[in-house]
């Protein structure tokens, strides 16, 4: 501690005090006690949190999507059986699923997953990966429906045509084209989820923002560690949107 | 012809399809045989009934009553498999409809590796040597966006080709294409029909149904108004209707 100050009092000479007066609050900040480590374990599990979340969300929103635009599709010409029963049942079930989900606020939905429905369960990583993910599924859904519904219709015909069954159509013939069109939308997604598990302090997760947080408590100084969280956050955000945008020119030079 | 001594293949029975509680009679009562190895062409104006019958032969319109009858079994009965039916029966379409997401090769060997269970080895070679006939060969790994119109139907036939269908159904397989590719479709069609495959064709190519047709049948307003040889149809035809037809056709 004492070193600490000596060099801070010897730096003191060569800087203009307001120059000065920033070293100090990064050094208070950051650098004393290693603070620094609550913003890098934050970003670790604020990144952990988004991939979980967005893997579970995808596989929900690609079957939600699937019953929501089967039912549209075909519910008309379906013999009467258990086959159009179970569609339907399947269905409402989706959309009670979309519009509960959609209808409240997402950090209201992560504390009835953390203190309701696992209230027993003490890990908080899984309660969040499910609130995040069961959440984001909803916002999938509509997403990937709207990419199947743009599909033409020749492209069903042809699979069903060549003896795919409907299911068989979807997986090998619509489903990678709708991906493909909804690939910025989806992308989109996955760079709200990030921003959105920002809440996940709400439950005790020492996420990137809880962290930010825990370092304004013990400093009283709220500048640096809320300007680095926001930082963080852009710096995440930009580089996932580069990293889309190439994927994006790839797949698009696969036709060519 | 002689076709008509070869075994019936589909067998179509009284077959309606209506809309809007038979507001709209699409379909009104067709009744017809397809044999082996017979080149049937379907001709009719605009809203004759003539695709909706064509798609009816593989249930991707579903008649609202009537019997199709394929190799024997009855398709249009609830416990029937389509799925497995439609392996039999390759469909062209008019807008191609090739995989836009697959390379040609990969169009063609998708349903083979999927559905026949045939090795990715089998099933390249099988579409190699039939794009070898279409003269394709040197696009298999190209994607379908890169292919001139009359190349992306002739990719489109020989995909279907890939399943070894009983029978091909050609819903205005030139339509869409520009006049010079017309041609080169319409020439795989007779080297085809040459080869034996039996054929529902829809067209407007009155010269194709004249030169390759074993039987021709006029479609007016759902019904079948006139059937018989192209020669019948085209040199001597006594009804009205088709006398307008193609009076305003040919």
């Amino acid at each position: 501690m004492i070193n600490m100050l000596s060099a801070g009092s010897r730096i003191c000479l060569a800087l203009p005090t307001w120059a000065q007066k920033i070293h100090d609050d990064f050094v208070l900040n950051f650098v004393n006690e290693d603070r620094y480590m609550y913003l890098v374990k934050g970003l670790l599990m604020t990144l952990e949190i988004t991939f979980l979340a967005v893997i579970l969300g995808v596989i929900l929103g690609v079957i939600a999507a699937i019953i929501r635009s089967t039912h549209d599709k075909t519910i008309k010409d379906m013999r009467p059986g258990f086959g159009k029963v179970l569609l339907k049942i399947l269905n409402i079930i989706t959309n009670v699923y979309l519009t509960v989900i959609r209808g409240t606020p997402v950090v209201v939905q992560l504390m009835i997953t953390y203190y309701i429905i696992f209230a027993s369960s003490t890990n908080q990583v899984l309660v969040a990966v499910l609130a995040f993910g069961f959440n984001s599924g909803a916002y999938v859904a509509e997403i990937i429906r709207s990419g199947i519904m743009s599909i033409d219709n020749g492209q069903f015909e042809a699979g069903r045509s060549l003896g795919f069954n409907y299911i068989q159509t979807m997986v090998y013939i619509i489903i990678p084209q709708a991906f493909k069109n909804v690939l910025p939308a989806l992308a989109n997604e996955f760079i709200v989820l990030i921003k959105e598990t920002s809440v996940s302090g709400y439950v005790g997760i020492m996420d990137l923002t809880r962290g930010g947080d825990v370092i304004r408590s013990r400093t009283f100084s709220a500048f640096m560690p809320l300007l680095a969280v926001a930082g963080i956050y852009l710096i995440i955000v930009i580089f996932f949107s580069k990293l889309v945008s190439v994927l994006e020119r790839r797949l698009r030079n696969s036709e060519r | 012809m002689s076709a008509d001594n070869n075994e019936v293949l589909i067998s179509v029975k009284d077959l309606c399809k209506h809309y809007n509680m038979g507001a709209i009679k699409a379909l009104d009562g067709i009744t017809t045989d397809i044999r082996k190895g017979e080149v049937l062409v379907i001709i009719g104006p605009s809203g004759s009934g003539k695709s909706t019958f064509l798609r009816s032969l593989n249930l991707l319109e579903r008649p609202t009553s009537g019997t199709i009858t394929f190799e024997g079994i009855d398709i249009t009965s609830p416990s029937t498999d389509i799925n497995k039916l439609r392996q039999k029966m390759g469909m062209v379409f008019q807008h191609f409809n090739l995989f836009p997401h697959l390379s040609i090769i990969e169009n063609m060997t998708l349903a083979p590796t999927k559905l026949l269970k045939m090795s990715k080895e089998d099933a390249e070679k099988k579409a190699r040597e039939l794009l070898a006939k279409v003269a394709l060969e040197d696009r298999a790994k190209a994607y379908p966006s890169q292919l001139s119109g009359g190349q992306k139907q002739r990719i489109a036939i020989v995909r279907a080709l890939c399943m070894s269908p009983d029978v091909l159904l050609f819903d205005e397989p030139t339509s869409a294409l520009d006049p010079e590719m017309v041609g080169e479709v319409l020439d795989v069609m007779k080297d085809l029909a040459k080869s034996g495959m039996t054929m529902a064709v829809v067209t407007h190519e009155m010269g194709f149904a004249r030169e390759v047709a074993t039987r021709v049948i006029f479609m007016d307003d759902g019904k079948i108004i006139e059937e018989g040889t192209p020669d019948e149809i085209f040199t001597n035809p006594t009804n009205e209707r088709l006398k307008t037809f193609l009076a305003k056709v040919l």
